[in-house]
């Protein structure tokens, strides 16, 4: 008795005390696949990698909880600069440009480049060999700087590595170029290609710490050398295969591998794998309940977005059209700026920038704001459009009757202007809820990023993007159907469906 | 007699291009004038400088004690002007050539609307006026309907009855039934007699209707290049026009 009261006690404070360990709270892009950091197919609750498995390595030895936050590729510096994350770790190569910004860990991964080609393919050996040749490789990538280095070779750019291997099969390039790890995943797998050459380049992979947190790169820099010290470090990339000379040569360890590859069989197994249908069909239908989440914070962050851009569209329409010259001025530099601008590129400034002048927005917030303001640009023009559709008798009609501009506005032209501007508005609504697929830039998972992460988890693109294509199609349906029955109202005083306005 | 309307020496011209010379014209209360002329010769033009619709290049306009004025060599006022215009259109109302009711109100609601909005009077009063006149002009039964629903004649009649709603001192008809079928003619005339007999109200009417203008009218004014080529009762300019151009103009009426 005595004894279990003690037990519960004991597991009780043991708990609290797991509760109170600082939180590491690290980020990645789950979508950048084997053997980086991805989710386990078998069980999409857990993820892995290798780069998964150092990190916990790491915050166990500092006694950190480490806590999982995804972000894009291209967000993840910027995210951290931000303090949306203690620290980054996803490939990210150590180079004086990001040095700038960001502190590093020491390195603990070391790689290079790897050349691909066909099986049947003879005498492409080396960057030399490649002059004139089509040689595929990832876009904005080290394998991409020194391939355009060297001049005279034409680079076709690939956002996904299965796709650069399989155009090679394809013939449509004559060479891949790309980090070993990634060459060591897809290509050495495939009977049809063959890895061949020296190493090209050297790449460090750091762990990335913000350019204030010298303490945590301290910690971090203590914890790594133990892993190493230990063995931890060596076992992971042993199970990962990743272990080869470059490697042997950094950390000072030319033993052979000790424990068996087990994490690459695993992978091979699943990549390698073909489904039944059967199978397929189960496997999409775990899917639907991710991707019904991933729909929620599309419908979500689509919705009120719409509702500030039809808003605020409404109000910078008036604004050009029937303000003073200044006005009219404020409202058009700012309609063809937002309009002429990439989208992606003001998200980016709203979440990354803005907290360098003491404005610091939510994930939410920031994609409500620049989907909304974005957006808003459009839709008034949409209404320009729609207002100026009204013929001039009727502002006449309103006038002679002693109507006053707002009056007139208000009671006589925009209600009839709301019936022309429906139709494109519903239009607008379609495309912003597949652009809202942007946001993702900004840690936010929506329903294409699950698309990225699911088809990059299984090796299936085509049967997970039909699946995406059709929540996406879902989601809009719906509001086509909703618009249109008030468009239909906003007709009914017309007469038939669609009759024009005399 | 007491004087409703007077203009002195209105001149108005689009880019460069005379339409009105200096009219000069007085028009006393409660007359029905016609205002004629060839297509061109300034009678819309004037019709809608009197409401402000237009801005006038010079010259005084002053209907009910409002005035519009603007002299050659004064810098234009654009916000003097329009508190002008808005204090004219207190007491006088405007029918259109394509009646221009607002297609998304009722006919009810758009008779409603000006009263309502401006806060002349209640809710419930403006709909009592406005059932009211909407009956004076036959139209009781489509008060429900959309503009769209009914014919131009019935549109027409609707826009009498709101224009009317306002309690104008005088009402400018622009070309009124030109955008009517031939048999829908005669019933937006009738109203319009019908508003003379009863009424203590100035209208003014821009027509090509000359039976209706020699029948109905007190006084009908020839308009010739933007300038009064004669003016007088409808038997006088008929029967005995002085100007020959009024006569070579109307002797295809007679």
């Amino acid at each position: 008795m005595i004894n279990s009261i003690f037990v519960i006690f004991f597991s009780f404070f043991l708990a609290t005390e797991i509760l109170a360990r600082p939180q590491l709270r690290w980020a990645a892009d789950a979508e950048s696949g084997a053997p980086f950091v991805f989710y386990n197919p078998d069980n999409l609750n857990e993820m892995m990698g290798f780069e998964y498995d150092i990190v916990q390595a790491v915050a166990k030895e500092m006694d950190y909880e480490p806590v999982f936050v995804q972000n894009s590729w291209e967000g993840l510096v910027p995210g951290l600069q931000r303090g949306q994350y203690d620290v980054i770790i996803n490939g990210i190569e150590i180079t004086e440009d990001r040095k700038q910004v960001i502190l590093f860990s020491d390195p603990y991964f070391v790689t290079f480049e790897q050349i691909v080609v066909r099986k049947e393919t003879d005498g492409i050996e080396s960057l030399a060999d490649m002059k004139g040749k089509k040689v595929g490789t990832l876009r904005s990538s080290l394998a991409e700087r020194i391939l355009r280095s060297e001049g005279d070779i034409e680079i076709l750019g690939y956002d996904a590595e299965t796709n650069a291997y399989s155009d090679l099969k394809l013939k449509r390039s004559d060479a891949v170029l790309l980090d070993a790890p990634i060459a060591q995943y897809y290509a050495r797998p495939d009977a049809d290609l063959k890895m061949i050459g020296a190493p090209i380049g050297q790449i460090l992979y750091g762990i990335g710490i913000q350019k204030e947190n010298q303490e945590l790169q301290k910690k971090i820099n203590r914890a790594l050398k133990v892993i190493i010290q230990n063995g931890t470090l060596r076992e992971i990339y042993d199970r990962w295969s990743l272990w080869n000379s470059p490697m042997a040569s950094l950390f000072n360890d030319f033993a052979p591998s000790r424990v068996p590859p087990t994490q690459y069989d695993f992978f091979l197994r699943h990549n390698g794998k073909t489904r039944t249908w059967k199978e397929k069909a189960l496997l999409y239908w775990s899917f639907i309940p991710i991707m019904a989440k991933g729909a929620v914070t599309t419908l979500n962050i689509s919705l009120v977005s719409m509702a500030l851009a039809v808003a605020l569209g409404l109000i910078l329409a008036l604004m050009r059209l029937y303000g003073p010259r200044p006005v009219v001025w404020m409202a058009t530099i700012y309609i063809e700026v937002v309009r002429g601008t990439p989208l992606l590129i003001q998200l980016f400034f709203i979440f990354y920038a803005l907290p360098h002048i003491g404005i610091k927005l939510s994930p939410f917030v920031a994609a409500f704001l620049g989907l909304g303001l974005n957006y808003a640009a459009y839709e008034a023009e949409n209404y320009r459009a729609g207002i100026q559709g009204i013929p001039r008798g009727q502002t006449e009609a309103a006038a002679a009757l002693g109507l006053g501009k707002m009056a007139t506005l208000r009671y006589v032209i925009v209600p009839q202007a709301m019936r022309i501007v429906l139709p494109p508005i519903t239009n607008d609504f379609i495309a912003l809820l597949k652009d809202s697929s942007l946001v993702s830039v900004i840690t936010m998972v929506e329903l294409t990023k699950i698309y990225g992460q699911l088809a990059s988890t299984y090796y299936d693109f085509i049967g997970t993007g039909i699946l995406v294509a059709l929540f996406y199609l879902l989601l809009g349906l719906p509001f086509v159907r909703l618009l249109r029955y008030v468009e239909n109202r906003f007709h009914a005083p017309y007469g038939e469906k669609g009759h024009s306005l005399r | 007699m007491s004087l409703e309307i007077s203009i002195q020496g209105l001149r108005k011209s689009f880019n460069q291009n005379p339409i009105l010379n200096g009219i000069d014209l007085t028009i006393p209360k409660g007359n029905l004038v016609c205002f004629i002329g060839r297509s061109g010769c300034g009678k819309s033009t004037l019709l809608r400088c009197l409401n402000g619709l237009e801005v006038l290049d010079s010259g005084k306009i002053s209907i009910g004690g409002h005035v519009i004025s603007r002299e050659v060599g004064v810098p234009f006022n654009e916000e003097n002007f329009q508190r002008e215009a808005m204090s004219i259109r207190q007491d006088v109302g405007m029918v259109f050539q394509q009646f221009q009711l607002f297609p998304h109100l009722r006919i009810l609601e758009n008779i409603c609307l000006a009263p309502v909005v401006l806060k002349k009077c209640s809710q419930d009063e403006a709909k009592k006026r406005a059932n009211q006149y909407l009956e004076m002009v036959g139209m009781s039964e489509h008060i429900h309907k959309y503009p769209q629903q009914l014919s131009g004649g019935q549109q027409q009649r609707a826009a009498i009855a709101r224009a009317l709603c306002l309690n104008p001192k005088v009402i400018l008809y622009d070309e009124p039934t030109s955008a009517l079928d031939p048999e829908l003619v005669d019933e937006v005339l009738l109203v319009m007699k019908t508003l003379d007999r009863e009424h203590d109200l100035t209208q003014l009417v821009v027509t090509h209707e000359m039976r209706f203008a020699r029948e109905a009218s007190d006084t009908i004014v020839y308009l010739d290049k933007g300038l009064v080529a004669e003016e007088g009762p409808p038997d006088q300019l008929f029967g005995n026009a002085k100007d020959d151009r009024t006569k070579q103009f109307l002797r295809k009426f007679i």
